[in-house]
C-alpha cells in the first residue's frame, strides 16, 4: 500500500479503536483505569511514528493509545489492560496511562508530567554513548511543557546532542485550563526549545502527510548525529480530559470551538488530500472501519474471556523473583 | 447541627478563612474549572475570583518555591495538588525551604505554606494517582502534617493551617470526599496534635488515620458483634503526633492495632508502635499489629486493587489475633467504603 494510504489507515485504526473503547468505557464500566483517549489528535502519533525505523523508541505521556499503536503496540494486550486482566500489556497492574510495548519501541506512557521527556532523553543519551543510529522519541502535550523537568531535559539533550524527538502535541489544553492562562501571551513552544539551540519547528498537527514529513527529516537529522530535534504539532482533543463522554458545554470551551476542529478532522483532511489520486478513497475508509470495528470488538471479547491476575500475585514485580 | 460532605467542609474552611484573612491566595491546576477540586474551590473562586484563586501552570517543582517566598513576604499562600503523587515534584521546596526556613535562618520567622494533596483512591488510580505520602512528610522537623478523617477536622484542620505560622500539609483522601457529617458552621480551628477518641472500648484500641479511621469504626462495629469492646483512635494529625492519647488507651486495653492507609515500613504504623514501645510497653498484653498496604505499588486490574486495601474486616481480624482470638473466624461482609466509586478518574 502507497504511504499516504498507509498513514490515513492507521489514523482510521486508531480512531475505530478509540471510538469503540469509549463506549464500552461509559456503558459498561468494566475498564476501570482513568483512560485518556487521543480522538482527534491521530495525525500526530501516526505521522511521527511512521517516520521511525524499528529500532527507535518512544516514550508518552498519559494520552498514550495512539503513540501505543501507532509504534506496533499490539490491541489485544492493551485492551486486555484496560480491562485489568492478566494479558495486559503490564499484566494488569498499570492500566491505561502505563502502556507498555518494549518488542516494538514502545518503552512506557507515564502518568506524571514530563516524565516522558526526561526518559526520551535517557534513551537518546545512552544510543549517543554507544554510537549506536537510533532515536529516542518523547509525545508530551503543552502542559508539561511547563514541568521544570522539560527545561532541564531539554537543556541536557542539547548540550549532549542525544538523539532526541521531541514531540509536543499541542492540543491547547491542560485538562480545563487554556494554554493562554498558563504560558506567556505571544509566545510558543517550539521558539523556546529553539532557545536551547536545537532545531526546531511548528506545524499543523492535523495534517498527518506534514507531520510525516517533519518527522522524517527530524528522525534523519537525529539518526545524523545532529542532535536533538523539536516539533510541536498543533492539534486539538475532542472527548473531556479524561473519560469517554463530550465534554464542550461545560464552559471551559466552547461547541464552535471543538467543531472548527471536527472539520479538520485529521482523517477528513488526509482522506480529502488522497481523493484525487484515490477519488473512491471515502469508500475505502469505510471498508477499513468495518474491519478495525471488528478487529477491536474481537480485541474486547478476548479480554473479556481472559483471566485476571491472581490476587496471590499481588506482590510481583515490586522486586525481580 | 446541620451536616455537610467531606469536601463541602474544605471549600467552606476556605471560603471563611479567605474572607477573613487577605493574605490567602488559593493556587492549584484548575482550581477554577466546573470541577473546581472535586467542589473545594469552587466557591472560593466564584467569591474571590481570579486574581485570588489561581489556576497555574504545571510546574510544582518551582510553585513550591515560589510559595515560600510568597510567605517569606507575609503571604499565606494555599496550594492544591489533585493528586498527592505530584507532592514528589515539589519536595525541594517543600522540605530543603518550608520546614527548615525558620530554624535555617535562625528563628526570625516563619513561612506558613499550607499544601493540600488529595489521596487518590478507586477505580484504578494505580501506582502513581494514590499515594498516601503522610508519613513521608511526617519524617521532616518543621512541617506538620494532618490526615483529616470527618469533615468537621477537614473543616477544622485546615482552618488552623491557615492560621498558624508552621508550614502545614494536609492529605485528603478521596474516599473520604462524599462522607456526610455534623460540622460547625463557624470556622473553629482542630489543633496539630490533638487526637481524637472516636469510640471507646476495653478490650484492644486501633489506632488510625485518614480512610482507616472510617474502617475502624466499623471494624470496631463488626468486634463488638462478638463480644470484643475496640477503642478507636484518630490520629488526625501525625506530626505532632498525640501521644497521649495513644499511650493513654494502650495502657487501658493492652492490645494495640495500627491501621494505615500506606505501607508498613518507616511509616505512620511503625511511628505508633514505637512510641507505645517506649511509654508503655509494660501494659501491652500481646503483640502490635500494623493493618497497613501490601508491600507493593498500587496495582490497576480491580480484584488486585480490591485486595490491596485494608478495610474494616482486615482491621478486625487483625485484632482477633492480637487478641489471641481465631482471626479467621467467619465475619460479617462488609464493602469498602469508597465501593460504588465510577470513574472515569
Ligand atoms: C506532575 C503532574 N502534575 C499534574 C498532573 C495532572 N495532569 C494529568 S494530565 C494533565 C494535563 C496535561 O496537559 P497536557 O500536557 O497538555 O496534555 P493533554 O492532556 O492535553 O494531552 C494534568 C495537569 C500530572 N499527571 N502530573
Ligand atoms: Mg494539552
Amino acid at each position: 500500500m502507497e504511504s499516504g494510504k498507509r498513514l490515513l489507515r492507521e489514523m482510521v485504526r486508531i480512531r475505530c479503536v478509540e471510538e469503540v473503547l469509549a463506549d464500552l468505557y461509559r456503558d459498561e464500566q468494566e475498564m476501570r483505569t482513568p483512560t485518556h483517549f487521543s480522538i482527534g489528535q491521530e495525525a500526530v502519533a501516526v505521522g511521527v511514528c511512521a517516520a521511525a525505523g524499528p529500532d527507535d523508541v518512544a516514550y508518552c505521556g498519559h494520552r498514550s493509545h495512539g503513540p501505543y499503536l501507532a509504534k506496533g503496540g499490539d490491541l489485544r494486550a492493551m485492551v486486555a489492560e484496560l480491562y485489568g486482566k492478566a494479558t495486559g500489556c503490564a499484566g494488569g497492574r498499570g492500566g491505561s496511562v502505563h502502556l507498555t510495548s518494549p518488542d516494538t519501541g514502545f518503552i512506557g506512557a507515564t502518568a506524571i508530567l514530563a516524565e516522558s521527556i526526561s526518559l526520551a532523553v535517557g534513551a537518546g543519551w545512552a544510543f549517543a554513548l554507544e554510537g549506536a543510529p537510533r532515536v529516542a522519541i518523547t509525545f508530551f502535550g503543552d502542559g508539561a511543557a511547563e514541568e521544570g523537568a522539560f527545561h532541564e531535559a531539554l537543556n541536557f539533550a542539547a548540550t549532549q546532542r542525544a538523539p532526541v524527538l521531541f514531540v509536543c502535541e499541542n492540543n491547547g489544553y491542560s485538562i480545563s485550563s487554556p494554554l493562554r492562562a498558563r504560558q506567556p501571551y505571544g509566545t510558543t513552544i517550539w521558539e523556546r526549545a529553539r532557545g536551547y539551540g536545537m532545531a526546531s519547528r511548528q506545524l499543523d498537527g492535523n495534517d498527518v502527510f506534514a507531520v510525516h514529513a517533519a518527522a522524517r527529516e527530524a528522525v534523519e537529522w537525529c539518526r545524523d548525529g545532529r542532535g536533538p530535534y523539536f516539533l510541536e504539532l498543533r492539534t486539538y482533543r475532542w472527548r473531556e480530559h479524561v473519560g469517554p463522554n463530550w465534554d464542550y458545554d461545560e464552559g471551559y470551551r466552547t461547541k464552535a470551538e471543538l467543531d472548527s476542529w471536527m472539520e479538520r478532522c485529521p482523517i477528513k483532511v488526509a482522506a480529502a488530500g488522497l481523493s484525487a489520486a484515490h477519488p473512491d478513497i471515502d469508500e475505502e475508509v469505510a471498508g477499513w472501519r468495518r474491519e478495525f470495528r471488528q478487529e477491536v470488538l474481537d480485541a474486547v471479547t478476548a479480554a473479556k474471556a481472559d483471566p485476571f491476575p491472581a490476587v496471590a500475585d499481588l506482590l510481583q514485580g515490586a522486586y525481580e523473583s | 447541627m446541620r451536616k455537610l460532605k467531606y469536601r463541602e467542609a474544605i471549600g467552606e474552611a476556605t471560603v471563611q478563612c479567605m474572607k477573613a484573612d487577605p493574605r490567602i491566595v488559593l493556587a492549584g491546576q484548575n482550581v477554577d474549572d466546573h470541577k473546581g477540586g472535586h467542589g473545594t474551590t469552587t466557591d472560593a473562586f466564584r467569591v474571590f475570583g481570579p486574581s485570588r484563586v489561581l489556576d497555574i501552570p504545571n510546574s510544582e517543582n518551582a510553585v513550591a518555591g515560589i510559595a515560600v517566598g510568597a510567605a517569606s513576604m507575609g503571604m499565606r499562600p494555599l496550594v492544591v495538588h489533585a493528586r498527592a503523587d505530584f507532592m514528589f515534584l515539589a519536595m525541594d521546596g517543600l522540605i530543603n525551604l518550608a520546614a527548615k526556613w525558620r530554624y535555617m535562618y535562625g528563628d526570625k520567622g516563619g513561612v506558613p505554606v499550607v499544601m493540600r494533596g488529595i489521596v487518590g483512591r478507586g477505580w484504578g488510580q494505580g501506582a502513581t494517582h494514590s499515594q498516601n505520602l503522610h508519613s513521608v512528610f511526617g519524617h521532616f522537623p518543621g512541617l506538620y502534617v494532618a490526615t483529616p478523617a470527618s469533615p468537621a477536622d477537614a473543616k477544622g484542620l485546615l482552618v488552623s493551617a491557615l492560621r498558624n505560622e508552621t508550614p502545614v500539609v494536609l492529605l485528603e483522601n478521596r474516599g473520604l470526599y462524599e462522607i456526610e457529617g455534623e460540622v460547625p458552621e463557624n470556622p473553629e480551628p482542630v489543633p496539630f496534635g490533638k487526637g481524637r477518641i472516636v469510640r471507646t472500648g476495653s478490650d484492644v484500641t486501633i489506632v488510625a488515620a485518614s480512610l482507616m479511621v472510617q474502617e475502624a469504626e466499623r471494624a470496631a462495629g463488626l468486634l463488638a458483634e462478638q463480644a470484643i469492646s475496640a477503642e478507636v483512635v484518630d490520629v488526625r494529625s501525625i506530626r505532632p503526633l498525640d501521644e497521649a492519647i495513644i499511650c493513654t488507651s494502650v495502657a487501658k486495653t493492652g492490645r494495640l492495632v495500627v491501621a494505615d492507609t500506606s505501607w508498613a515500613r518507616y511509616g505512620l504504623a511503625a511511628e505508633v508502635a514505637a512510641v507505645v514501645a517506649e511509654n508503655v510497653h509494660g501494659a501491652l498484653l500481646g503483640p502490635v499489629r500494623r493493618v497497613t498496604l501490601p508491600d507493593s505499588p498500587a496495582p490497576v486490574s480491580w480484584p488486585l486493587e480490591e485486595a490491596f486495601h485494608p478495610n474494616a474486616r482486615t482491621i478486625a481480624a487483625a485484632c482477633l489475633d492480637v487478641l489471641g482470638g481465631d482471626p479467621t473466624l467467619p465475619m460479617r461482609e462488609m464493602t469498602d467504603i469508597t465501593a460504588g466509586f465510577v470513574g472515569p478518574y
